[in-house]
């Protein structure tokens, strides 16, 4: 029973990274209907930047400002140089766009860092508190928590509460109709992939520092467990991605605390088919009607 | 003579292939061994990416894990090869049964992922076939007594047969072996274009609702194509293991599944000549950069830094930029450039109404 607990918090803890980095997806997703598959690479080229800062400066918070606004720039620049000039009657072409940006930033990361692991340090402790005999979280798990907690908390206030947020929703849900009233749908878009790049990037900050560190593959595995929420999730559904990405979590913990680590990419899998057998289209995906 | 060409479109598909055929066996007589060994595996490629761009083209199915499916055909060889090898098994037989195993149990294997995937659209399926990528590593190391682990497997692959000489160079033959793989793999898919199911597929990439009040079985058309597409990809991972006489998780990487599709896209998706011209470029980019890299890089360590990366760097750069400036691939550029010449060679009278023609081309654009 405490293994169960500790593994559940455990879980919660890599979902809570996994939820921040489908909750990008999301984010693009809804704005531009393409699923950003350059995304961890983003991520990545955000992680090396924060790397460079904390190393010059000495402060983790400098690199970690440095990850977010790298995200916001980066993001900005795919959607305004690369993205905007995607045949958008080709649906297939802005994926294949997507990953050749993949292989461009990982190219220019391998050739700028090499291809050797850098460790980054992370603030706060990683070895477990306890209440009584029982293992819990670690100080670093709860920042990570906090901060995942904030983001989305900021977004969800943003996109309900503010005008900016709104006119963004209005300009991915109805682009025609928000053009016809006024709303730069272009600009909007680019605030979209700002933001998603900027949610990725700290998203990818949390989680390298706990494997072996900046790597321009680091955010592969991230990127494809995330997509997997984001799926499992419904692509439309902000609390899908939350769901998906803790989901996800859990599910590695126990695979890898119980069995075999190795088999949690086939239970990955199984899960992923089980869900969209039953919900093609995810797990919060609404009906949607639709006229023949 | 014309006239039957222009109406059987199987005459004429076999006329291309033998011709096709011959044209690579002289071809093979031209080339050094090193030649020859690319030679097979561009043709050990073009099984994947024909299927693929059928799939992706004609069918509207997005499989980003087509590597992985390679990765099945290239480990049933070497088991199903190992095994016949122990029991005494050897000359051709050596050969076609495991190539027949492989395409047998990628198909099977293909089978259930479209199963899945017949519901899906889009994104979700991409989700779902990008997810078999990192389930190949996970599989060969949880059984890696029998599919050694990370080391992977040797395959066991006869000599060229000594009827053809002690001098015979080993890469010929492994070119005559995949170029017949692939030229049967174009045979049969450009015929399968053709075909009513052919026009089932497209029907279904179009509008599926519209394909369903027109009889057609939407779901059962989206399974077949991407068991077909599987089976390809299965005698192409087949073929690799020929060719490289081992197979290990690291040559069927997500990279690996992603390159196959970009390949596609870049050739002209949809086309089974484009498939051709992917292939190509996946031998020949690798090549030119890598030399481009040697010529740069002056010191060892930015030598180091640049070997492969500068590769994937232009291989992106091509990537994103083909897309966006030729959104129909190298295919739909050749086929612009042909119909302008045709055009000015022929001027068409302004009254003639366009043909309604069968002609594969047609049908494909």
């Amino acid at each position: 029973m405490d293994r169960f607990i500790f593994l559940t918090v455990d879980g919660l803890a890599r979902g809570a990274v996994f939820a921040a980095f489908a909750l990008a997806l999301v984010l693009i997703w809804r704005g531009a209907r393409l699923v950003n598959f350059s995304q961890g690479a983003m991520a990545a080229a955000s992680t090396y930047i924060a790397y460079s800062v904390t190393n010059a400066t000495g402060s983790y918070w400098l690199g970690l400002a440095a990850a977010v606004l790298s995200g916001l720039l980066i993001g900005a620049l795919t959607e305004r140089l690369v993205m905007r000039w995607v045949d958008p009657a080709q649906h297939l072409n802005a994926v294949i766009v997507a990953l050749g940006l993949v292989l461009v930033i990982q190219a220019v990361l391998g050739i700028a860092y090499g291809s050797e692991y850098r460790p980054m340090d992370v603030p706060f402790s990683r070895s477990p508190l306890s209440i009584g005999d029982q293992a819990l979280l670690s100080p670093y798990d709860i920042f990570v928590f906090g901060t995942v907690l904030a983001v989305m908390a900021g977004l969800g206030y943003a996109f309900t509460r503010t005008d900016i947020g709104l006119t963004m929703r209005a300009a991915a849900f109805a682009p025609d109709t928000a053009r016809l009233l006024g709303v730069n749908v272009g600009r909007m878009l680019t605030l979209s992939w700002a933001l998603a790049g900027a949610v990725g990037g700290l998203a990818a900050l949390l989680v390298v520092p706990t494997e072996l560190g900046a790597h321009p593959h680091a955010t592969d595995l991230v990127f494809v467990y995330a997509f997997t929420a984001a799926v499992v999730g419904g692509l439309d559904s902000p609390a899908g991605a939350v769901v998906g990405g803790l989901g996800v979590g859990l599910v590695l913990s126990y695979v890898s605390g119980y069995s075999d680590n190795d088999l949690s990419a086939v239970v990955i899998l199984g899960l992923l088919i089980g869900v969209l057998l039953l919900r093609p289209a995810g797990l919060f995906s609404r009906p949607t009607a639709r006229q023949v | 003579m014309l006239d039957a060409l222009s109406r059987s479109t199987l005459l004429r598909h076999t006329l291309m292939t033998v011709a096709a055929g011959a044209a690579v066996f002289a071809l093979t007589f031209a080339l050094s061994p090193y030649r020859n060994y690319q030679l097979a595996t561009m043709a050990a490629y073009l099984c994947a990416t024909a299927g693929l761009t059928v799939l992706v083209g004609l069918s509207g199915q997005l499989s980003l894990g087509h590597g992985a499916l390679m990765a099945v055909g290239a480990y049933t060889y070497a088991l199903v090869a190992t095994e016949l090898g122990d029991r005494g098994t050897t000359g051709p037989l050596l050969l076609v049964l495991p190539l027949l195993a492989a395409v047998v149990v990628t198909a099977f294997a293909g089978g259930v992922v479209g199963l899945a995937g017949a519901r899906l659209f889009g994104p979700y399926l991409a989700g779902l076939t990008l997810t078999l990528t990192i389930v190949v590593p996970a599989i060969t190391t949880t059984f890696a007594d029998q599919l050694g682990g990370d080391q992977g497997l040797s395959v066991l692959v006869e000599p060229a047969p000594a009827r053809l000489g002690a001098t015979f160079p080993l890469e010929r033959w492994q070119a005559w072996i995949a170029s017949l793989a692939a030229l049967v793999t174009m045979f049969l898919l450009a015929n399968l274009v053709a075909s009513r199911f052919g026009r089932d597929m497209r029907a279904v990439r179009d509008d599926e609702v519209a394909a369903r009040l027109a009889g057609i079985n939407v779901q059962r058309t989206k399974v077949v194509v991407f068991t077909v597409s599987a089976a390809t990809a299965g005698l192409g991972g087949g073929v690799l293991a020929i060719l490289t006489q081992s197979v290990s998780p690291g040559g069927f990487s997500l990279a690996f599944s992603l390159f196959l599709l970009m390949a596609v896209v870049i050739g002209g998706v949809g086309h089974l000549a484009g498939a051709v011209w992917g292939a190509l470029l996946l031998v020949a980019l690798p090549e030119i950069t890598d030399s481009l890299a040697d010529s740069i890089g002056s010191s060892p360590e930015l030598a180091e830094r640049l070997d492969g990366n500068l590769s994937l760097a232009v291989f992106g750069l091509v990537l994103i930029l083909v897309t966006i400036l030729f959104p129909r691939g190298i295919q739909g550029v050749v086929a612009a450039v042909t119909r302008r010449l045709r055009s000015r060679v022929h001027p068409a009278p302004a009254s003639e109404v366009p043909p309604i023609t069968t002609s594969s081309e047609s049908i494909d654009a």
